[in-house]
């Protein structure tokens, strides 16, 4: 197997500036998580194509790394880029350009950006910028469009790609004119990173891009509408800090927006400073330490019974930058019945939309937690806070009887489980997990420590089955010095695996644990529960028919292919692959089918009707609490 | 569920009612009526909706509503202290006979008729929802032929005024 080494392929992405050209990206900006703008640079001015002004904007904004796919609409956008120093990674499928630009944004905190042509090439990327919308992920996607008289004459890769992602992006744009090229990337730019972070879309007509500008730097922005709440209400802070420091049974849950706003060291000042329990929700795993003594572990459907219980049984819940998301509450009106809330959000949408606030705080996460610090310090010197001892009992008590765990496959078969723990060991806390969606993210968010922020990536809102394999290639582009596994499903690896070819080209050592069950597990197991067994359409056939092998997919995509069917080869597997830094690694790791996520709250059931195993409910006196 | 009616402010750029509607249907909410217009600041259009729902989901689809970036600014206008207005125009069957009794039920309800036919009149009447409601129940007996309704539109009553002034400077 001949496999290009990433000198070899610098061809076009480190093409060097023609000298007479002025070097718009000397140093590359950086977006300070949820801060201000992208850094402007000095005033500069030239006549350029309309293309030529968008790829100069991109440089000006600093932007280091483009995902896309050329084609008609975009192809005068290509032309100056073959000279910019902004790299470009052609992916093999616009998805993968969408995803690959969230998975950069997750791990670098920097904008991530995506490119395609009109219509089809649009249309492909709905999906990622669903996905980022859902889980507030700064992203920038650029589409060609037709050229402007043609524009709603049902043209040749057409798609009115500004009206489909109306209700998916944070804000779009349709360019009207190549003089406001750089003033639209700016305000891209700027709506993607701040406030509530998520995707913008920049829609730009053929003719436009041909156009004929000036270029002008920096753009001045004009956005009256937008003005996010960065600093919160004093007296709301106050409250807050009274609740927190006079309830007996108090839960911090933390969400997303924690890691979004870079407030990672300030929550553990605040729960340190408080003794509260913690409890972090999937998008924000690694913000806390998970071996952290006051880390509950992850609320929700597939959490843990302490955090579950802990917030069921609360008597104050503080939430920052999470939004009571149905598979943390489950059924909402028997939620957490005896808890005050406060609820902590940049978005005041998110306030009282699924449950009452008691206390809104509308902020930053970072200048929340912040103020929180200095108003709970003073509470507690004016008179001293509620003793949580009985409510540590109660928890601890739980962690100890219903620890996370899972049960050896009585078919000898390869627990599914147990790979999964093994790589996080073996790879440990300093790398970067990236996950699809279903039973192997699941099981990576239960058995994986995470204990530093922005090691965690995965499609928390939307559930999109294919993030793993490019996402895990964005963030190995933000982060090339940190090693990136994708734990993924051998359902998921089949809708976005040939993006390990552009991995292998591009020079993007990632690594994927492809858990093979043979089976969409997640819903094989909502079939086994809820189905009464009937495996309708769940089957597919990487067991039983090895179709596809993953060892020779993997190769012929340019990888290596490894493949573990014993629980005696798993950690030699892992370590062969943590050895490989030169090019893609797909680990094959057969495991058995029957494996189950526990604990579980069924949909649209109560969080008191918690499954620690299946048939088996926690014994808990209620009494006790 | 009570009537309320917001007055959105917005920039005037292509689109962005599309947002606003759209926005609402998203969330599930019935838009009773909607009317655009221009202000008295040219870079500003003013939509006037109205909508049916309870407090607090529609708490929530204003809180929505802020987000997009090209709403500038909500109010919620009291009824009693504002005032609401829509246009009807409507043709009336209202030949030799009848046309004496027509103009009469026009002079009551001080509307206007624009346009005269053989056998119809053209009416034109402004007035609060519940206005128009009975001057068309009124006119149903001669014939309604066709009729047209503008959405509402509403002020607020007082010297106060609602702009986007400062919002728009603030870019």
């Amino acid at each position: 197997m001949t496999r290009p080494t990433p000198e070899t392929l610098a061809h076009s992405v480190r093409r060097a500036r023609p000298a007479t050209e002025p070097a718009a990206a000397a140093d590359p900006a950086t977006t300070p998580r949820n801060g201000s703008a992208p850094a402007v640079r000095q005033p500069a001015s030239a006549q350029v194509s309309g293309a030529g002004s968008l790829v100069r904007s991109l440089e000006a904004l600093g932007v280091d790394v483009v995902f896309g796919i050329p084609g008609g609409a975009i192809l005068p956008a290509y032309d100056p880029l073959y000279d910019s120093t902004v790299r470009h990674i052609l992916v093999r499928h616009e998805q993968g350009a969408g995803h690959a630009a969230t998975g950069y944004a997750q791990a670098t905190g920097k904008v991530g950006v995506c490119m395609a042509t009109s219509g089809p090439g649009a249309t492909n990327l709905v999906t990622p910028i669903a996905d980022a919308y859902m889980d507030s992920v700064p992203m920038v996607a650029i589409t060609g469009q037709v050229a402007r008289p043609a524009i709603g004459t049902d043209a040749f890769q057409e798609a009115d790609i500004q009206g489909i992602t109306l209700p998916i992006t944070k804000h779009n744009f349709l360019v009207q004119t190549a003089d406001e090229i750089p003033q639209v990337l700016a305000e891209a730019f700027h709506l993607a990173a701040t406030g509530r972070p998520g995707p913008v879309l920049v829609d730009i007509p053929k003719d436009v891009l041909q156009a004929p500008t000036t270029f002008a730097w920096p753009p001045t922005l004009d956005l009256p509408g937008y003005r996010p709440t960065l600093h919160p209400h004093g007296k709301q802070i106050r409250e807050a800090a009274r609740l927190m420091t006079t309830a007996r049974r108090p839960v911090l849950y933390v969400g997303g927006g924690v890691l979004k706003a870079g407030a990672t060291e300030g929550l553990r000042r605040l729960a340190e400073l408080t003794g509260i329990p913690v409890a972090t929700t999937l998008m924000a795993l690694g913000a806390f330490p998970d071996s952290h003594r006051q880390h509950l572990g992850m609320p929700g459907m597939h959490g843990t019974v302490a955090a579950v219980y802990g917030l069921q049984k609360a008597d104050l819940i503080v939430a920052l930058g999470a939004r009571f998301d149905d598979r943390v509450t489950g059924r909402l009106d028997s939620f957490a019945p005896d808890a005050a809330v406060v609820h902590a959000d940049i978005d005041p949408a998110e306030i009282g939309k699924n449950r009452h606030a008691d206390v809104p705080i509308v902020g930053d996460a970072r200048h929340v937690i912040d103020e929180l610090i200095a108003a709970v310090t003073t509470e507690q010197a004016a008179r001293p806070a509620a003793d949580l001892g009985d409510w540590w009992n109660q928890l601890d008590d739980l962690r100890q009887r219903y620890p996370l765990g899972y049960e050896e496959p009585a078919d000898g078969t390869l627990s599914p489980q147990y790979v999964i723990k093994r790589l996080g060991e073996i790879a440990g806390p300093d790398t970067v997990y990236v996950a699809g969606v279903g039973q192997h993210q699941m099981w990576a968010s239960q058995f994986i420590s995470y204990e530093k922020p922005y090691t965690w990536l995965n499609s928390g809102g939307l559930g999109t089955m294919g993030y793993a394999v490019p996402a895990a290639m964005g963030a190995k582009v933000g982060k090339p010095d940190t090693t990136v596994w994708a734990v993924d499903g051998d359902g998921c690896f089949q809708m976005t695996n040939q993006e390990l070819a552009t991995c292998a080209l591009e020079g993007i050592p990632i690594k994927v644990a492809v858990i093979n069950n043979g089976n969409l597990g997640m819903v094989r197991q909502w079939q086994t529960l809820f189905y009464g067994e009937r495996y309708s359409n769940t089957e597919l056939g990487t067991h039983k028919h090895r179709i596809p092998d993953f060892v020779k997919l993997a190769e012929a995509l340019g990888c290596v292919g490894l493949r573990c069917e014993t629980a005696a080869d798993v950690d030699k597997t892992i370590e062969a692959a943590m050895a490989i830094n030169d090019a893609p690694v797909v680990i094959d790791f057969v495991v058995g089918k029957d494996a189950m996520v526990w604990p579980m709250v069924a949909a649209g059931t109560s969080n008191d009707e918690i499954m620690f195993a299946r048939g088996v409910r926690p014994a808990f006196d209620e009494d006790e609490l | 569920m009570t009537m309320h009616t917001l007055s959105v402010l917005v920039e005037n750029k292509p689109g962005v009612l599309a947002r606003v509607s759209g926005l609402f249907s998203r969330r599930g909410f019935n838009i009773d009526s909607l009317a655009v217009g221009e202000t008295e600041n040219p870079d500003v259009s003013r939509i006037t909706i109205v909508v049916n729902a309870e407090s607090s989901p529609l708490e929530q689809v204003t809180k929505q509503l802020n987000k997009l970036v090209n709403v500038l600014k909500i109010v919620e206008l009291d009824p009693q202290v504002s005032v609401a207005r829509e246009l009807l125009l409507v043709k009336v069957r209202a030949d030799r006979n009848a046309r004496g009794q027509v103009l009469e039920t026009v002079n009551l309800f001080r509307a206007r008729v624009v346009d005269v036919a053989p056998d119809t009149l053209t009416i034109e009447a402004t007035g609060t929802p519940d206005k128009l409601d009975a001057l068309l129940r009124d006119l149903e007996p001669f014939g309604i032929k066709e009729m047209v309704q503008s959405g509402t539109v509403a002020i607020g009553r007082g010297s106060r005024s609602i702009t986007a002034g400062p919002a728009l400077r603030a870019a």
